[in-house]
């Protein structure tokens, strides 16, 4: 059983302080919704708005059609996984999974069977009588996931749940999310500030800062066609120049950015709004956009000076300079792209891979 | 115990732990041990002139304890006078203790989870205030209150609850009014510790998973703050049923509190050695009581002291 939720309108605010922002948004049922910001946007507040632990100040919360004001955390059907997980420590781990079941008044031995049903959905069977301190950070995460789907509730909420677990066991943790999400079918409504996390498990992200939500798309919208310069510079590396629009023709602006010849860029009908000419603006280039011209007469193509390079492997990160602006560039390790520390480089990018936006706020480093 | 010195030694240099460890062991022994031992040698001997302590008569004896049990007659009968003060004095300790723990538990969960620094800063300041005050002084504070002409006999009726004044004191609601007020910090403070350390988001998520009010306290904030609420409940016990003032001033005339009794013997009736013994039959009565409750409710000894 999955449910819709929308957020109309919701403002937070804390004395003189706004939280949240006018926030608009529709949840499908079934679908991974994650929300994405830098700490402090007010993601949590939104969280708890939907929980029921947080009143909007205006707007509504609805969940199925059902306007939530005045209806308690205990009494939604949510079901909140906290950032510390927050399993009860004096319960063993199958006490903690049937809490919601104990509570609603549910006979001891049923209460045991769907403990050892979750057990078995989290790949830890037989392990109810374990105490939460026997338990690794990653099993405990389970746990705090079972325990939230005992109730079957209808909208999974998860603050943060992996941020504190090592690198590896996070990987591994968001891959068995995205298949328990699978497989149980349920909302999932998750929380992160790791922009890795969010693209690579959601179905649909909403980018935050400052308590607006800046925008909503998948992450594949997202990461290609941002339509702020903070969703642009906040997720994934880029490269940005200030730039002024000398002509739009409606499919390609010219754009002159300080760097030699204008730059071609095309327009997209899913990118932000349209610039006219004369208007200032902000130009990204991702690293992995930019390329080294292999040929003199290719579009955008301007002149660079090696800096640095950062090795990784299999792939190269270099700092080019660009009449005293720095640029990232990622090339791939396959032995074509040589580059000579003290001969200038020219580089070039598809029109297609330029983003021009209005001037914004600019996510910090 | 070498341990301990050695690891006193790294962390404060020799001097000042041969001073420390000098100190406490003096401290406990002659503050602590040694007049309970003076206390336990006196209960079992008699009763003698001066002139004969240390003579042929002065011999160790089990006359002070039969004399609690049996009285004065020298028949089996019970001494049901004694004894059932002791019993008396028990009971209300106990229900002193359990009003303290009903009436502190809210305050100390508020004090610990729903106010903010300042705020709270200022309540515990404002409970802490009056205990500045002499014990003495706050109790005859109480008499006055609950006298005849006190401001609660005054107030009711003035508002015509009641047309005639009511004897507070010879009901015992002015001495348990009093002994409930005179430890009620003892109780606060080891509750405010326990909730306090309770993470919020335990109360959140019980909340959250559809616990009401009622059971996120019974199931979460209750079980985790037991050690608590048996280091409170000791500590209030304890000082209740040992309590001599409080019961002095506001006790009513018909009702002795232990304590009186071996104050009496003590003083009065100037017999150290049967004050002694009854005061041990008070102390051992009490911790047996304590180990007891605390075995029925799964609660060590070692929990209470984090
Ligand atoms: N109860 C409150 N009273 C006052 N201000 C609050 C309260 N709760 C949150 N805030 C403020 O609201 C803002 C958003 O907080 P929120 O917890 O939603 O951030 P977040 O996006 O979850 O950040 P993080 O990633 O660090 O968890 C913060 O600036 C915070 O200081
Ligand atoms: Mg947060």
């Amino acid at each position: 059983m999955t449910k819709e939720i929308s957020l109309e309108h919701v403002w937070v605010e804390f004395g003189e302080f706004t939280a949240v922002h006018k926030a608009n948004l529709n949840i499908a049922g079934g679908e991974f919704f994650s929300f994405l910001g830098p700490s402090g946007c007010g993601k949590t507040t939104l969280l708890r708005c939907i929980s029921g632990f947080q009143e909007p100040t205006r707007g509504k919360v609805k969940i199925g059609g059902e306007d939530m004001r005045g209806v308690g955390p205990n009494k939604r059907p949510t079901a909140l996984i906290f950032q510390n997980l927050a399993l009860f420590p004096l319960r063993s781990i199958a006490d903690n999974i049937a809490f919601p079941l104990e509570v609603r008044g549910v006979s001891k031995k049923n209460r045991r069977k769907r403990a050892d049903e979750l057990l078995e959905l989290i790949a830890l069977p037989g392990q109810g009588d374990k105490k939460v301190s026997e338990l690794s950070g990653g099993q405990k995460q389970r746990v705090a996931i079972a325990r939230a789907l005992a109730v079957e509730p209808d909208i999974l909420l998860l603050d943060e749940p992996l941020s504190a677990l090592d690198l590896k066991l996070r990987q591994h943790m968001r891959t068995e999310l995205r298949a328990i999400q699978k497989q149980v079918g349920l909302t999932f409504i998750y929380i992160t500030h790791d922009q890795g996390e969010a693209l690579t498990m959601s179905d649909r992200i909403a980018v935050m800062n400052k308590g607006k939500i800046e925008q909503i798309g998948d992450g594949k919208a997202i990461y290609d066609h941002p339509t702020t310069s903070f969703v642009a510079s906040f997720v994934g590396e880029n490269n940005v120049l200030d730039g002024t629009v000398l002509s739009n023709d409606g499919k390609v602006m010219q754009i002159d950015a300080g760097l030699g010849t204008p730059f071609a860029v095309e327009n997209h009908p899913a990118g932000g709004p349209a610039l006219a000419p004369g208007d200032a603006c902000h130009l990204f280039v991702r690293p992995e956009a930019l390329r080294l011209s292999k040929d003199e007469s290719a579009i955008n193509q301007f002149s660079t000076n090696f800096v640095t390079e950062e090795f990784e492997g299999n792939m190269r990160h270099i700092v080019m300079n660009a009449s005293g602006k720095d640029l990232k560039l990622s090339l791939i390790n396959d032995g074509t792209n040589a580059i000579e520390a003290n001969a200038p480089v020219k580089l070039d990018f598809a029109p297609g891979m330029g983003i021009a936006l209005k001037p914004g706020e600019l996510a910090s480093a | 115990m070498r341990d301990l010195f050695y690891d006193l030694v790294r962390r404060n240099g020799m001097a000042v732990s041969i001073y420390l460890m000098l100190a406490v062991s003096l401290w406990v022994f002659i503050l602590i041990i040694l007049p309970q031992l003076t206390m336990l040698d006196y209960s079992f001997r008699f009763n003698l002139p001066p002139a004969k302590i240390g003579g042929p008569e002065d011999v160790y004896t089990l006359e002070q304890y039969r004399y609690f049990f049996q009285g004065s007659g020298a028949s089996d009968g019970l001494n049901t006078l004694d004894i059932g003060i002791l019993f008396k004095t028990l009971l209300a300790a106990v229900f002193v203790t359990i009003f303290d723990l009903i009436i502190c538990y809210p305050v100390a969960f508020v004090l610990a989870k729903s106010s903010t620094g300042a705020k709270a800063r200022l309540l515990v300041l404002a409970l802490i205030v009056p205990y500045w005050i002499n014990e003495i002084l706050r109790a005859f504070a109480f008499r006055i209150l609950f006298g005849a002409t006190g401001v609660i006999n005054e107030t009711g009726m003035g508002l015509g609850l009641w047309d005639t004044p009511i004897d507070f004191i010879r009901q015992d609601v002015a001495l348990y009014a009093g002994l409930a007020y005179a430890y009620i910090l003892l109780m606060i403070f080891p509750l405010y510790n326990a909730i306090e350390s309770l993470d919020r988001n335990q109360i959140e998520a019980a909340r959250d998973m559809g616990a009401n009010w009622w059971q996120v306290h019974a199931k979460v904030v209750i079980p985790y703050a037991k050690p608590g609420i048996a280091s409170g409940m000791t500590m209030v016990f304890m000082l209740t049923s040992g309590a001599l003032a409080a019961p002095q001033i506001l006790g009513g005339p018909s009702n002795l509190w232990f304590t009186q009794l071996v104050y009496q013997w003590f003083n009065s009736g100037g017999n150290w050695p049967r004050g002694s013994a009854y005061a041990m039959v008070l102390l051992i009565v009490c911790i047996a009581l304590v180990l007891l409750v605390m075995r029925l409710f799964k609660v060590s000894i070692g929990e209470i002291k984090q």
